[in-house]
């Protein structure tokens, strides 16, 4: 098939970037997004025209690394998906497709379509863990769990930590991805000793990098490549309600 | 060169802990004296820099990605094995120990695969402590499942992210201690290469990646957890960034390589569908639980899979190894099914795919359980090919997906270089031939959590900390190297994209490198790499500065490396003259098709010394000693 793809290009992070036009044909259908773009870079090296820069790494859709915005929604038309594992059956010859980086305050362009979303490392660092040592632990079997909760804080530990929540949202807010650590480690007994300060310290972490509020859109489940409930969201509310409550009270 | 594998004397049951005894200690005032650099942050990177950090040393961490959680490890799809005998099924330390002394085919050391057995328990109890979400049954313990080469079930799983969840473990942990000061995290850097002053490692040339500014780094020692070369053959499972650069560029500083030629084929990979192909997605090992491996009994045979019935089907592993049947390791798998390919049996559109079937456990278990057990799996096929494998069978093929082979390290798995140690698939010490499944996790594990820390201490009190020093002229040599590469590979402004190159050398490593391989191929493949490695050197075409975030610069430096190292590769299948594990020569086979080892000859690792681009490497054997598991012949009868 023969597509129009209208392309983010932007030099450096302070330079002026604009959506550049280029044409590609002989697109197989079974070929992934990814590939589609692999075609185009070794035409553009060719053509003497640097390659345009974008994130990826598995192609398996589990690293989280690849962040394109396709069509005006992250990782595509697709949903459950992430830009590597979406194949060009998805679209018809001659269809045009504009593909961007994640646009979100908290995420500056590196360049292209290569974002920086070094703020998502920045959560998780200021809480995101239990606090255990090597070697300073029982046996696994010492700490027996729900199967339902254990399914539970499966379902949130899946996040990939693309950030595609983040872009996807109208106020640019991590509310999705922060909420699925706490929520996991939350369902955890081995998660309840830090459980307060852990909610207090990362949301207070998600406000300072430049992240926004939640206003109930859902834009960030139905863009999730893993499908992770906005359930977690309440859950996190609820969470530092009852925290912030037993810090006033010293509970 | 005399290499000394360290192994501590005595009964192997008890050689580590004496070994932990007598290693000396360092005061908890005087570690924060030291410096480490780990170089990648996958399983064993992440968890050795956290374990360093928690216990008093000051490390800085590097990673090509934009994040440590982004390293491949996180790809690993089934499980990770441990002798806890939670099953009540017959396991223990021993078992597991012998069970990876074998699937290795008598070709890994002894003593460090016990221990690796050992520690298994400690990486579970580790992991669940740090918050991992094994899979549990409705009591409220851990589930288990079996996989390939072992009779018993000792694989914790996460659905089918086990390693998504073990490296979050790690990055939390890894995390933690940022926040704590105790990690220096460079996100966006890659290792260009490695400073050796007098012999001993002192630190690294990095470069910014989205800057491109080559920076100086050193410290007292340096740990490469960098991962495994399985793109050496352009298409693997491996994620598109994982390249040799730095085990090579170690190695070029006099790191030994050992053998370089024990490449694992997975069995179970979605078929090649082109030639815009870029990597190859692999189907964790633990479908072959519930599936069944089988191709049409007549050759070409174009039927719809349902049209064909029961009687014209060939399940052939359950037919040649009765008691493994699908669970064959993997080695023997992938060979199978190139077997039956290369009969005119198989099927896909390129004639080199078998069917996995899951038509027989739909009907015993139900949908439900299958969808359980392997829904995400499911669903990832059928994104990838739009099939529908509930209802149809999957279509598998052989690909490369981990090595073996890696940078020699001795039993502190410190390189023959003092102060360079290497940890996790970019060592070679622990799987011999052939890795059995769910065994990469916890080797990463092991090595980071609950080796190097120790052992790190023993080569530190031999030392005194703060020794380097950046503006040493072993630091200008290295940079102004590096830079003037870069700088020639800019310039050359050729025809060809690096990218052609890769896929160029690649065909020729499958081909002749990969599944089967022979004199004849092999010494074809010697001769003709030089001409690749000389062609890409006169014509190779990259666009853009080297002063910014360049990434078909990144690709040529890596492409660069592969070039030279696929050489020593096929030196190494070429003069390691038998048959063992994944290592297949093709005129050393059994009637039956089986690896034929010669232990006589070859019962030692092989470790390759630099002598400079071009010239053939020179081979040193460490002998290996089997005192506890008898040589046999590997029977999954």
């Amino acid at each position: 098939m023969k597509l129009k793809l209208h392309v983010w290009r932007q030099k450096n992070p302070i330079s002026q970037g604009k959506l550049v036009q280029y044409d590609v044909d002989d697109i197989s259908e079974d070929m992934s997004f990814l590939e589609m773009l692999d075609i185009l870079n070794e035409k553009l090296i060719l053509q003497n025209e640097e390659a345009i820069a974008f994130d990826h790494d598995c192609r398996e859709g589990i690293c989280g690394m690849c962040s394109l915005t396709i069509n005006g929604k992250p990782h595509g038309p697709q949903s459950g998906t992430t830009t590597c594992q979406l194949h060009m059956r998805t679209f018809k010859d001659g269809d045009e497709i504009y593909i961007e980086p994640f646009k979100a305050t908290a995420f500056p362009i590196i360049k292209d379509l290569v974002v920086d979303r070094t703020p998502l490392d920045k959560i998780i660092q200021s809480g995101g863990y239990i606090d255990v040592r090597t070697g300073q632990v029982q046996d696994a079997n010492n700490l027996p769990l729900r199967k339902k909760n254990a399914d539970l804080a499966m379902d949130a530990a899946s996040c990939i930590g693309c950030g595609a929540c983040v872009a996807a949202c109208p106020n640019g807010a991590a509310m999705l991805f922060t909420s699925a650590k706490i929520g996991q480690l939350a369902l955890l007994p081995q998660g309840q000793p830090e459980r307060k300060e852990r909610v207090i310290a990362m949301t207070e972490t998600m406000d300072n990098e430049g992240f926004g509020s939640c206003t109930n859109h859902y834009e960030c489940e139905a863009a999730c490549p893993k499908s992770i409930s906005v359930k977690f969201i309440s859950d996190m509310n609820k969470e530092l309600m009852i925290a912030k409550c037993a810090s006033i009270f010293s509970m | 060169m005399v290499l000394n594998s360290n192994v501590p004397s005595g009964d192997i049951r008890n050689s580590w802990n004496n070994h932990q005894f007598n290693m000396k200690l360092i005061n908890p005032a005087n570690k924060r004296k030291f410096k480490i650099i780990v170089v990648g942050t996958g399983l064993a990177g992440a968890s050795a820099a956290a374990s360093f950090a928690e216990l008093g040393y000051n490390v800085d961490a590097f990673t090509f990605h934009d994040s440590p959680r982004r390293a491949h490890s996180i790809a690993a799809q089934g499980g990770i094995n441990a002798a806890k005998n939670y099953q009540n099924d017959g396991d223990s330390i021993w078992r597991l120990f012998y069970d990876t002394v074998k699937g290795g085919d008598f070709r890994s050391r002894e003593a460090n695969v016990y221990r690796l057995a050992q520690v298994s328990n400690n990486i579970i109890d580790q992991c669940v402590a740090q918050g991992v979400p094994f899979a549990r049954e409705y009591g409220g313990l851990l589930a288990n499942r079996s996989f390939g080469g072992a009779q018993v079930s000792r694989t914790f799983y996460a659905r089918g992210q086990t390693g998504q969840q073990l490296l979050l473990g790690a990055y939390s942990a890894l995390s933690k201690e940022i926040q704590k000061g105790g990690v220096k995290m460079h996100n966006r850097k890659e290792m260009m290469d490695v400073v050796v002053q007098d012999g001993v490692a002192k630190g690294i040339i990095a470069r910014d990646l989205v800057t491109g500014k080559l920076e100086r780094h050193a410290a007292d020692v340096v740990v490469l957890a960098t991962g495994g070369y399985g793109n050496v053959f352009f298409l693997s499972t491996n994620a598109q960034a994982c390249n040799v650069t730095a085990a090579y560029r170690a190695h070029k500083k006099g790191a030994l390589f050992a053998n370089p030629c024990y490449t694992q084929i997975h069995p179970t990979c979605i078929p090649v569908s082109g030639d815009h192909q870029s990597k190859l997605t692999l189907m964790s090992e633990s479908l072959r639980n519930d599936g069944r491996i089988w191709v049409p009994l007549k050759k070409g045979d174009n039927r719809k899979p349902a049209d064909i019935p029961e009687n014209e089907r060939d399940y052939y592993l359950e037919r040649k190894y009765p008691s493994f049947g699908n669970l064959a390791p993997r080695d023997i798998s992938s060979r199978s099914a190139k077997e039956v390919c290369d009969d005119g049996r198989g099927i896909a559109a390129t004639g080199y795919g078998v069917y996995l079937d899951f038509k027989d456990s739909i009907k015993r278990l139900g949908k439900e359980v299958i969808e359980e057990r392997y829904g995400n799996l499911f669903e990832m096929y059928e994104t990838i090919t739009g099939v529908n494998p509930y209802k149809n069978p999957m279509m598998i093929y052989p690909a490369s997906h981990y090595t073996m082979g890696g940078l020699w390290v001795d039993y502190n798995l410190m390189t023959n270089v003092p102060g360079l140690f290497a940890i996790g698939e970019a060592n070679f010490s622990d799987h011999g031939a052939n890795r059995l499944g769910a065994s990469a996790l916890m080797q990463g594990l092991a090595d980071g959590y609950f080796v190097i820390p120790y052992t790190i201490a023993n080569y530190f009190a031999g030392i005194t900390p703060g020794s380097f020093d950046t503006t040493s002229s072993e630091f200008d040599k290295a940079e102004t190297e590096v830079k003037q590469k870069l700088e020639k590979l800019l310039s050359i402004n050729g025809n060809r994209t690096p990218t052609s190159f890769h896929r160029e050398l690649g065909k020729i490593m499958w081909d002749n490198v990969g599944m089967g391989r022979n004199e004849k191929g092999l010494r074809a493949t010697i001769e003709k790499i030089p001409a690749i490695r000389e062609e890409f050197w006169n014509n190779v075409k990259i666009t853009g500065s080297g002063a910014q975030l360049n990434v078909s610069l990144e690709k040529a430096s890596r492409v660069a490396d592969f070039l030279e190292f696929a050489e020593v590769m096929a030196w190494d299948a070429l003069e390691r003259d038998e048959s063992c594990g994944a290592h297949y020569r093709e005129e050393h086979v059994y009637p039956d098709g089986e690896a034929k080892r010669n232990d006589e000859k070859f019962s030692h690792v092989a470790a390759w010394e630099y002598k400079g681009v071009g010239n053939k490497p020179t081979r040193h054997t460490e002998e290996l000693e089997f005192e506890n598991v008898k040589f046999a012949v590997r029977s999954y009868k």
